[in-house]
């Protein structure tokens, strides 16, 4: 139908952004890889704050368990107004030990027990206005920066197949072609799908990030003086690494990937689709 | 949602205060959805409302005064403002008021919207759903047609919106405002606002906890209920053209905000708190029904002795309780079935045997026919047979005359003849 004025519609967009606003997010991310490989000064210099405490930080009793231990830290922080409940997953003795057989096993479990979680709450009969979601929107799995390590196809494997629940990847290391060769070879299914892709905008813009798969990036949460400028990077006796300059390394396309551009994308894919398949199969069971 | 976490403190620009602009994508991306139900006596100007607050022209026909029953029509729309999409569901609720009878007017309107709810309640139990794009046809708003006689509330008006207002948000207003005088109109509105608080009738309130639109919230609830008019039809005044009625003694302009609420409508309606009322609708009456309704079905959340009833148990009881159903339904059909066969045996039966006495009954009347005209063949071949007796007894006379005279002969000829 055609509207002969200005009715006012598009203030719904306007309603909409307060709404949210109000509200908050939540957002849930799990690191997953070999102790060492930076996980947690990536996520500090993701999230600019102290959100995970370093392993190697020394006076810490801190050991290289037997067992891969999940262990799940939530921070709020909050950005122009918006307040975002932070939740990293880390899985400390993944790929640690000396068998590293079915090590991803309690990250699946993990995974499967936030779905379990978020299902009871959704099929009671009173239930909260807003159910509260602890369930994994993202996964980075860091891959080691030798180019390839005992088995982490059969890992990723296992992990994007049970549950639906992961595909997402975005790694470290420079031997990119191998790995995406690796990748497809074993049918690993890694964020953003194809199939998901909405429309031919979207395809573009995705497809110019399945090329880059798997990032190589470096993190770091010290500044350093570099041209008059502050910027974060590592010191080297060659010369400073400047975490957030494209030219160093990739950690611009993985911010922007996960935080600046496709945050609610990945929520919604675990939600509409994870989520969904977990509950026709969980249901399907009896 | 925010307890006992600690807050961090930023050292830099992380870049999630996009977050509102992602969502806002997605959505426009997908489209809104807004459905109003429209409760009003015919003639009370529904249409001519629904035309003006969009700025449009819905196609909608003029219904008579002399139905037997409320009815419910619906009508979608696609409407477009810049990028946003909006699918619009307009339901009019036909013949409301006109009978004579009046008792069972608002049932219809509280089974429709059950209905709506229901649909959404079988789509999120289904095992294999697709939730996200799911037309969703809940009432989000309903605006109940006050008739503008000064005075007040009729029992109808109380009635039915007493039934609906825990299944739905409720904007009353006045319609046809423009046949009350601006005194009698304040004294109209305090008595219906204290009818609704006297009789306990739960209207919809602009919501004032969030700062940005308190105020104006605010003052809007004070209005209430707004005294609209509605036209379709368009005025020139000065060098505009707007849609107004004209009467003799003047032209009351519709969205002009000294001669009627109407744009404080509009505002409040769509530019507002639209999303609210979709949230109200979704997160308030909805559950209220999906509570109600799951109850009634039999599940609980906590077994007999108070103990959480297992996602298992309770679907391992509903589906028993289907399979039975199915069995039951399908023994039903296969009785029925049965049965009809039974009853055609029995039609063919007869129709055979009827069949078989006409036969009978023609045999008989073929036979009865064939004897009669044996009978008359028969009398036929005496007769024949008689004459041919007599033409030759004649014959031989006549030659033993003719030997004699001839005169005679004529004579006898003659009398032969």
């Amino acid at each position: 139908c055609q509207l002969f004025g200005y009715v006012g519609i598009e203030a719904v967009l306007d309603q909409m952004k307060v709404k949210t606003m109000k509200m908050g997010f939540e957002f849930n991310i799990m690191v997953v890889g070999q102790s060492g490989l930076g996980k947690s000064t990536m996520v500090n210099t993701l999230f600019k704050s102290k959100v995970s405490r370093k392993a190697s930080q020394p006076g810490q009793d801190e050991r290289i368990p037997k067992t891969v231990q999940l262990h799940s830290i939530t921070h709020v922080i909050e950005e122009k107004g918006v307040k975002m409940k932070l939740t990293v997953t880390d899985t400390p003795g993944f790929g640690d030990q000396i068998n590293n057989e079915n090590c991803w096993d309690p990250i699946i479990k993990y995974i499967n027990e936030q779905y379990e979680r978020y299902l009871r709450e959704e099929v009671l009969i009173t239930r909260k206005r807003k159910i509260p979601d602890t369930r994994v929107h993202g996964c980075v799995y860091f891959v080691p920066p030798t180019g390839h390590c005992g088995g982490y196809p059969g890992v990723l494997g296992a992990l994007s197949w049970d549950g639906g629940g992961v595909g997402r990847l975005e790694a470290m290391v420079p031997h990119l072609p191998q790995i995406q060769e690796d990748l497809k070879a074993h049918a690993i299914s890694l964020y953003p799908q194809q199939d998901f892709d909405q429309d031919p905008e979207d395809r573009a813009l995705n497809d110019r990030i399945r090329e880059k798969i798997p990032f190589a990036v470096v993190g770091a949460d010290q500044e350093h003086q570099v041209n008059g400028k502050r910027v974060l990077g590592r010191k080297t006796k060659w010369g400073i690494i400047e975490v957030e300059n494209p030219a160093h390394c990739e950690f611009p396309l993985l911010r922007d990937l996960l935080i600046r551009s496709h945050l609610q994308d990945l929520k919604d894919i675990t939600h509409n689709v994870h989520y969904e398949s977990y509950r026709v199969r969980r249901l399907s069971e009896s | 949602q925010n307890h006992g976490y600690r807050t961090l403190s930023l050292s830099g620009h992380v870049g999630f205060g996009s977050l509102p602009e992602q969502l806002v994508k997605k959505s426009i991306k997908q489209g809104f959805c807004f459905n109003i139900l429209c409760i009003g006596e015919t003639g009370i100007g529904k249409s001519a409302l629904i035309n003006s607050l969009f700025n449009t022209n819905f196609d909608d026909p003029v219904s008579t005064h002399f139905l037997p029953r409320v009815q419910l029509r619906a009508q979608t729309y696609e409407l477009q403002e810049s990028n946003v999409l909006l699918k619009l569901t307009v339901v009019n609720t036909v013949g409301f008021g006109d009978q004579i009878n009046r008792e069972d007017s608002y049932q219809p309107i509280v089974d429709y919207i059950d209905a709506q709810f229901e649909a959404y309640l079988q789509e999120e139990l289904k095992i294999n759903r697709s939730l996200f794009i799911y037309h969703d046809t809940r009432i989000h708003v309903c605006i109940y047609f006050i008739s503008p006689t000064g005075h007040s509330l009729k029992t109808l008006d109380l009635l039915t919106m007493k039934s609906l207002d825990s299944k739905v948000n409720i904007i009353p207003i006045i319609g046809k405002a423009d046949g009350i005088s601006k005194t009698e109109l304040q004294n109209f509105k305090n008595k219906i606002m204290s009818e609704l608080v006297s009789n306990g009738v739960q209207i919809y309130q602009f919501p004032t906890d969030d700062e940005t639109f308190a105020e104006m919230n605010t003052i809007m609830n004070g209005c209430l209920p707004f005294a609209v008019v509605g036209s379709t039809k368009e005025v020139k005044i000065g060098n505009k053209v707007v849609r107004a009625r004209q009467y003799p003694w003047g032209i009351v302009q519709v969205e002009n905000e000294n001669h009627c609420d109407f744009v404080k409508l509009r505002k409040m309606l769509i530019c507002t708190n639209m999303e609210d009322l979709r949230e109200q609708t979704h997160a308030r009456h909805y559950e209220l029904y999906r509570r109600c309704r799951l109850e009634e079905m039999g599940f609980r959340d906590t077994g007999p002795e108070n103990k959480p009833v297992s996602l298992q148990e309770a679907y391992e009881a509903k589906r028993h309780e289907l399979y039975l159903e199915l069995q039951r339904k399908e023994e039903k059909m296969r009785q029925q079935f049965v049965q009809r066969v039974k009853e055609k045996e029995t039609i063919l039966k007869e129709a055979e045997q009827q069949i078989q006495s006409r036969f009978e009954h023609h045999m008989l009347m073929h036979q009865e026919v064939k004897q009669k005209l044996e009978k008359k063949k028969k009398i036929l071949e005496n007769e024949i047979a008689l004459f041919i007796e007599k033409k030759a007894n004649a014959e031989l006379l006549q030659s033993q005359a003719s030997i004699s005279t001839p005169v005679v002969g004529l004579k006898r000829d003659k009398d032969r003849k």
